[in-house]
């Protein structure tokens, strides 16, 4: 191997790092188990995590499955009132937080809510609406927010293949109906598995919700764990264990795809959409405005309303603090990954052949680990080497000094970086990738090489890629709970951070306006997804 | 023999633009035939109406005395048993060869279809491929499938949109004479679109030229070829030149480079002014001729020489000559013309 591809290689495996450290400081705790903290963990604790977990799974699994690939089928395929606006309006779910989704649905929903109020007064009772503070309002809940996943890759699935698909099928004498379920489904299926895996990921990463429904998940229980009960071995054992069922997720993931090669069966998308006449039409119209109207606009009217009354409160100027740290932290987040990415991209361009492309495999896996557990993956080897340090350098070091990396924002940012890794890099790579090697070759046959070369063709075709990375992760920083939560310096409280302890306290209103920020802030890349899906 | 297709004063629009206009053939039973035309010409809306994809304006398609589409009206694509071969092939990938095949039948016993498949499979030269899956294939072996998969629940129709036109040149002469012997052998009708003239002359039995919607000749590809039915016809067949002549007698127009009688009559006053159609083989190079023309370039073809040859009134005419004659650029040559029939169309 060349010294150069070399070093791209070990470039590589340092950003790689990042990832697998906090992955197997976690996993060290499955190899050697604490028999003591396993015996209190299976008497107490982890039958009913376990229980809860697999409801909340199979719930929320089935929920953004049935929202998802209808509403999918019918934007890709026909033409019905208001088609054009719900295209990409049944998105805007992911704009808003699960978190944010559940206090303020919680806020409407609950006993002193408007809905309940409203039923009260009107037909004196209210008894009989089920709880939303149950196994199946969690469910509700999650479902609303992580169904755009599902949503966004079926329906580009159906509309790059779907109307050739049904085309085929009728040419062998399938009827529509019968070309749905058995042509269009089944080659859609590792697109539909693929936005069913991201919707379970995000369900078993879901720290807010759970806490805010205080639902026993492991998320929160590794939050109680180690901030309530102040063990952090605790942590870490559900930490392993909650990683486990990650990778049991990405493997089955992986094999359903098997060894079938999906491609999209034929350039299909010129033929028009078939419309949907009378009545059809407006029941489509209305289901697609039920589900966007629970799942964003409803929840959203309530927040602004909210956000409004507390405006008139004395403490906006105490929000601006937030939204400052906010901000800052996510602009440091997001320029510290893009860079992250960058190198990778260019490390894998550089050195394809060998062990690099395993590294940013291996360093994009972050995604997949949820918050709580890269907040205890990164901390315990933080502290680790703290102690270290002040062992062996402790003269050196100031009287009395307890930390070094400890509590700073080094650690924060070591877990972002971690998780949003996989973000910052598919926008990177997208765009890496775009860049044919022949381009490169003739750039240096005329005569640019090293760093005229890249800031000649490279930056300038990386931009659109590296702007996408900056905003992706700039917003999901913004967005984050549980590592800002577990990791944050002393007295750095973000927006997020606010609405938690806002929403512990129950105080929906005061943890409206920060939520508000939030979504508009998520609306961006929203707004960017639609539009590229609309250039397409 | 009675029509079994019959595309009767068809016209399909895409909101306000006419895009098949009142265009009417006829195919028999077990004929191939094939619309010729460059993109845009209309073509493919036309496989598109037969297959039922579309709906049709005016006119009425009729399959085997069935009534198939009406302005208004029409039989669904699943229920015409009219096959379809697409261009881009559409391969199920999530499926091997031999479910992809077996996908239209889903109505036949299970031993029956095994054997349907296998046999197919047989008839395209894949015999041995059932378990792999398309993307494991060529570009030629998938298109294979593709007819497999059109041919297994024996259509009353099949239509092949563009069909070899993601493969390279040599495969795609190859291919087009293989599946027309697969298509003969199952007598299949079938219809095929294409802007390759020589696709269209090697697979149909009838030819249609297409241009902006309308049908402009439907005939055997050697009537297209030698007796066109309009100037655009002639330019769009083959290759050649037009020269300017005068009609002289019932079958005999003068020329630049003589006067030539052909067996059959044109339809042409005396003393009308006319354009004579000049394909590359009506040019034979004589040594012995009077008539000189001028080598102004050569395109050398293996087995002849493509010259374009200049006459001295400065127009130019194309000349394929047996590659032993090699003369250089610049080189006046004797030309003499050699056809049994002329093909004239009205000066303008």
């Amino acid at each position: 191997m060349p010294v150069s591809s070399l070093r791209w290689s070990v470039t590589a495996f340092l950003i790689a790092l990042l990832t697998l450290v906090p992955v197997l400081v976690i996993l060290s705790a499955i190899a050697s188990p604490d028999p003591a903290i396993v015996d209190h963990l299976m008497q107490h604790t982890l039958p009913r995590l376990l229980v809860n977990t697999f409801w909340l799974m199979a719930g929320v699994g089935l929920g953004v499955l049935l929202l998802g690939v209808p509403l999918a089928w019918l934007v890709a395929l026909y033409d019905f009132p208001g088609r054009r606006f719900f295209n990409w309006a049944l998105m805007l779910p992911m704009a808003m937080p699960a978190y944010v989704l559940a206090f303020s649905q919680l806020g409407l929903f609950d006993f002193t809510g408007p809905f309940q109020t409203f039923l009260r007064e009107r037909f004196g009772d209210s008894s009989w609406v089920p709880s939303i503070r149950s196994t199946p309002g969690v469910i509700l809940v999650m479902t609303l927010a992580f169904y755009p996943y599902v949503y966004l890759l079926a329906r580009n699935a159906f509309a790059t293949m779907g109307r050739r698909a049904l085309e085929v099928g009728a040419s062998l004498g399938y009827s529509q109906r019968a070309g749905f379920l058995r042509v269009a489904l089944p080659m859609a299926r590792p697109w539909i598995a693929g936005g069913l895996t991201l919707a379970l990921m995000e369900t078993l990463a879901d720290f807010g919700t759970v806490a805010i429904f205080n639902y026993d998940a492991f998320t929160a229980a590794i939050y109680k764990a180690w901030f309530s009960l102040f063990s952090l071995p605790t942590a870490k054992q559900l930490a392993s264990l909650l990683i486990l069922l990650v990778f049991v997720l990405v493997w089955f993931e992986q094999r359903s795809r098997g060894r079938r090669a999906y491609t999209q069966a034929g350039r299909g998308g010129r033929a028009a959409r078939l419309p949907l006449k009378g009545v059809a039409g407006w029941v489509a119209a209305a289901w697609a405005a039920l589900v966007l109207t629970l799942a964003f606009l409803l929840p959203f009217a309530q927040l602004c309303l909210w956000a409004w009354r507390a405006m008139e409160g004395e403490w906006t100027g105490e929000l601006l603090g937030y939204v400052g740290r906010s901000l800052l932290i996510a602009l440091i987040a997001a320029g510290l990954v893009t860079a992250l990415a960058l190198a990778l991209a260019f490390a894998v361009r550089r050195a394809p052949y060998g062990m690099t492309p395993l590294w940013a495999r291996l360093a994009t896996l972050g995604y997949a680990v949820p918050g709580t557990v890269l907040a205890v993956g990164v901390f315990v080897p933080v502290a680790a080497l703290d102690n270290f340090l002040i062992d062996g350098l402790g003269r050196w070091l100031p009287e009395g000094t307890t930390a070094v990396f400890k509590g700073t924002l080094f650690v924060m940012l070591l877990a972002y970086a971690a998780r949003f890794l996989a973000v910052g890099h598919s926008a990177v790579a997208a765009a890496m990738y775009r860049i044919t090697r022949t381009q490169e070759e003739c750039a240096r046959m005329l005569g640019l090489t090293g760093w005229r070369l890249v800031l000649a063709l490279h930056l300038p075709l990386l931009r659109g890629g590296l702007l996408t990375a900056v905003l992706m992760v700039f917003v999901d920083v913004m967005k984050e709970m549980p590592i800002t939560l577990m990791t944050r310096p002393f007295g750095w409280d973000t927006l997020a951070v606010r609405i938690f302890s806002l929403t512990s306290e129950g105080d929906w209103e005061r943890a409206a306006l920060p939520a508000v920020a939030i979504v508009l802030a998520g609306l961006l890349p929203v707004i960017l997804l639609s539009r590229q899906k609309e250039s397409l | 023999m009675s029509a079994f297709l019959e595309f009767d004063q068809v016209s399909h629009a895409y909101s306000q633009q006419t895009v098949v206009d009142t265009m009417s053939f006829t195919l028999v039973e077990g004929e191939i035939g094939c619309l010729l035309g460059s993109s845009g010409c209309g073509k493919t809306t036309v496989l598109r109406c037969l297959a039922g994809f579309e709906p049709i304006r005016a006119g009425s398609i009729r399959l085997a005395g069935q009534t198939l589409s009406l302005p208004g009206h029409q039989v669904p694509a699943h229920a015409r048993q009219i096959g379809m071969v697409f261009q881009d092939y559409a391969l199920f990938p999530h499926l091997t060869v031999g479910d992809n095949v077996a996908f239209g039948l889903r109505r036949w016993s299970r031993a029956e279809r095994l054997r349907r498949v296998a046999s197919l499979l047989d008839l395209v030269g894949l015999a041995g491929l059932a378990r792999s899956y398309p993307h494991e294939l060529s570009g030629g072996q998938q298109q294979r499938v593709a007819l497999a998969r059109a041919l297994a629940p024996r259509p009353r129709l099949l239509l092949l949109d563009e069909p070899f036109s993601n493969l390279d040149v040599d495969l795609r002469s190859r291919l087009s004479a293989e599946v027309r012997a697969i298509l003969k052998q199952e007598n299949t009708t079938a219809i095929l679109v294409t802007h390759d003239q020589h696709e269209a002359f090697a697979m149909a039995d009838r030819v249609g030229v297409m241009q902006a919607g309308r049908l402009l000749q439907w005939a055997a590809p050697y009537t297209l070829y030698h007796q066109p039915a309009s100037r655009f016809v002639a330019d769009f067949i083959g290759q050649g030149v037009f020269l300017p002549g005068v009609v002289t007698g019932p079958a005999c127009i003068e020329t630049e480079i003589g006067e030539f009688c052909g067996a059959v009559p044109v339809p042409f006053d005396v003393g009308q002014r006319v354009e004579v159609l000049l394909r590359p083989d009506d040019v034979q190079h004589d040594d012995a001729s009077s008539r000189k023309a001028v080598v102004e370039s050569k395109v050398f073809r293996g087995s002849e020489f493509h010259y374009t040859l200049a006459l001295p009134s400065g127009r130019r005419v194309l000349a394929e000559v047996p590659s032993h004659h090699d003369h250089p650029v610049g080189e006046p040559i004797g030309i003499r013309l050699e056809m049994d029939h002329l093909i004239a169309f009205p000066a303008h």
